[in-house]
């Protein structure tokens, strides 16, 4: 499914979105009415300690999870209105994720990482090579490097390969899971300066999910959860 | 293919162990192939090779007709009925018995089958044998040093080899055609024991079988009345078949495996907005890829190994014979490759975002 390439950006909306885990007999409230609005360009961070939902926020945002009621709005889209291979192709189209483990695929290049979504795209992945190269040019990753496989490359190389390949596809909402967490003090905080830097560049809505507070200086807005609550 | 041929790239090791046992399998199903073609073509080439449509059999007196060479005869009766009946261009008798060929070099048995020129099998040299003569095939007469005008011992009697035709044979003994009275000199028997039908569109064998008490087949249908026949060709075909179903097996095994080891990679591509359309015709792609490239392989060698074969045993090269096996091969992989990568249409993409959260 092709979603409107004429559909405005408006950035990610979460309104009164409420999602329960079964436990045991009962259900376990994970998002309690949560409403979140980041805007294109903006860098919003959300801390908070273990099991607050950090990453049920993220998953909901990134339309992997269906919330109980409320709503997802991607560029105004209601991703829970959407059947699953619609919100696969808003994802493909609108979503860009940094995975906390750079999820990189063993088998490719790191030139070959964001190739591989122009395959997904149904596109010619040989025309988008250029691009592909300057993009990872532009996180700081050049020459010979993009033709490491990830093995090859460092943690730090691994999450710059893993921020390009999020934002290969133009998207409109950048999605950041812990990005620093397999990465040491100096490079976590090149990697979130880098992000600060994508967002007003790209123009992306950027949420980023961190338990480090160190970071929260470096990014727009900094919102608090607490018992599946944004504070 | 994107993926499909990248993690054949990395994974050569494994793939090649994939790959291998393709071409293995491949080739062991392309040699019985062609053993199982050429010990059938020893059998029956001569009466598969006969012109003629349909075979009719019949009975000794008292008993029911069935499809068997040994136990069929045919009365003067029977094969005037049929020779005159409409539709049927030609009725032809055919005598077939076992014997000696005896030379002044070498002895060897021999199938005889009596019958008239009109059946024999294109001639290379000489002529159709009269009376007394016989036309041996050349792969035949290339062994024992017959050509035409030599005599040899036949059974009892003493014929004059008269042409070189194509080679045949029956029950695995080359053959040897002479015409029917000879035949009946021959072997002892004073009738034939079927009779070789050429029809047109009117004839009707079933009404004929039930006027005259006989059983008429096709040719290909006949090659059962060949005593062990049936038991040769399904024990060959049973194991052709247990190689296919190994081989489907064995490369479903090898790609559930492979799609369980790539369950991180495929969440991360869902996550991305892969489909799972897109991920399961990656998948079957790099299978076929494995399947086409082992199974040609695997041809290749069964059908050079066969060549060097065919000079010591029977065996069938051929074109059908190296591209079924290796048709059968692919689609069967494929088949168990689909039963493996459906597995992938289960990949939760929540899965790239980390496994309990």
């Amino acid at each position: 499914m092709t979603l409107s390439a004429v559909q405005t950006r408006t950035g990610l909306a979460l309104r009164e979105v409420t999602l329960t885990y079964p436990d045991g007999e009962s259900r376990m409230t994970a998002l309690d009415r949560v409403s979140l609005e980041v805007a294109p360009g903006e860098f919003t961070a959300v801390a908070g300690p273990s099991g607050s939902g950090k990453s049920s926020l993220l998953a909901v945002a990134a339309t992997l999870l269906r919330p109980d009621s409320g709503q997802v709005l991607l560029d105004g889209q209601d991703a829970g209105a959407l059947a699953e291979s619609a919100r696969t192709a808003l994802r493909r189209e609108r979503l860009g994720i940094v995975f906390q483990q750079s999820n990189l695929l063993a088998s490719l290049t790191a030139v070959e990482q964001l190739l591989v979504l122009e395959s997904v795209r149904g596109g010619r992945p040989r025309a988008a090579r250029q691009r592909a190269e300057d993009l990872l040019a532009s996180v700081g990753l050049d020459g010979s490097k993009q033709q490491r496989r990830p093995h090859q490359l460092s943690g730090g190389e691994r999450q710059r390969v893993n921020i390009a390949r999020a934002l290969f596809g133009s998207p409109s909402v950048l999605l950041v899971d812990e990005p620093t967490s397999a990465l040491d003090h100096e490079r976590g905080g090149q990697i979130v300066d880098l992000l600060a830097e994508i967002t007003r560049t790209h123009r992306t809505a950027t949420v980023m999910v961190t338990h480090d507070r160190d970071l929260l200086g470096r990014v727009d807005r900094v919102l608090e959860m607490q018992d599946g609550r944004l504070r | 293919m994107f993926v499909a041929l990248r993690d054949i790239r990395f994974a050569k090791g494994r793939f090649a162990l994939m790959g291998a046992v393709v071409t293995l399998i491949t080739t062991l199903v392309v040699f019985l192939y062609g053993l199982t073609g050429g010990l059938a073509s020893a059998a029956s080439s001569a009466i598969a090779g006969l012109p003629a449509d349909r075979i009719v059999f019949g009975a000794p007196a008292g008993a029911a007709p069935t499809v068997s060479f040994s136990n069929s005869t045919v009365s003067p009766a029977q094969a005037a009925a049929f020779a005159g009946a409409p539709g049927v261009v030609s009725a032809r008798p055919l005598g077939l018995s076992m014997t000696r060929l005896t030379t002044s070099e070498a002895a060897a048995t021999v199938s005889v089958l009596g019958t008239d020129a009109g059946l024999l099998p294109p001639l290379k040299s000489g002529a159709a044998p009269a009376d007394g003569q016989l036309a041996v095939g050349s792969e035949t007469a290339a062994l024992y040093h017959l050509t035409p005008g030599r005599q040899v011992q036949v059974g009892p009697a003493k014929l004059t080899v008269s042409g070189i035709t194509e080679q045949r044979s029956y029950s695995h003994a080359p053959t040897v055609w002479t015409t029917v009275p000879t035949w009946e000199r021959l072997s002892g028997q004073n009738q034939p024991i079927a009779l070789a039908l050429s029809t047109s569109s009117g004839s009707d064998p079933g009404a004929l079988d039930n006027a005259q008490g006989t059983k008429t087949v096709a040719v290909a249908d006949s090659l059962t009345g060949i005593n062990g026949f049936d038991a040769e060709q399904g024990s060959l075909q049973m194991i052709q078949g247990f190689l296919f179903v190994v081989s489907a097996l064995v490369v479903g095994a090898f790609f559930t495996v492979w799609t369980v080891q790539r369950k991180p990679d495929i969440a991360v591509l869902k996550a991305v907005g892969a489909s799972s359309g897109y991920l399961v015709r990656d998948a079957l792609a790099q299978a076929a890829a494995v399947l086409v490239g082992g199974a040609l392989l695997g041809g290749s060698a069964g059908a050079v190994g066969g060549v060097f074969a065919s000079s010591s045993v029977p065996f069938d090269v051929s074109v059908p014979g190296v591209a079924v096996p290796v048709t059968v091969m692919v689609l069967l992989g494929l088949v168990g490759a689909v039963l493996a990568v459906r597995r992938i249409t289960a990949v939760d993409p929540l899965a790239a975002l980390g496994a309990n959260r």
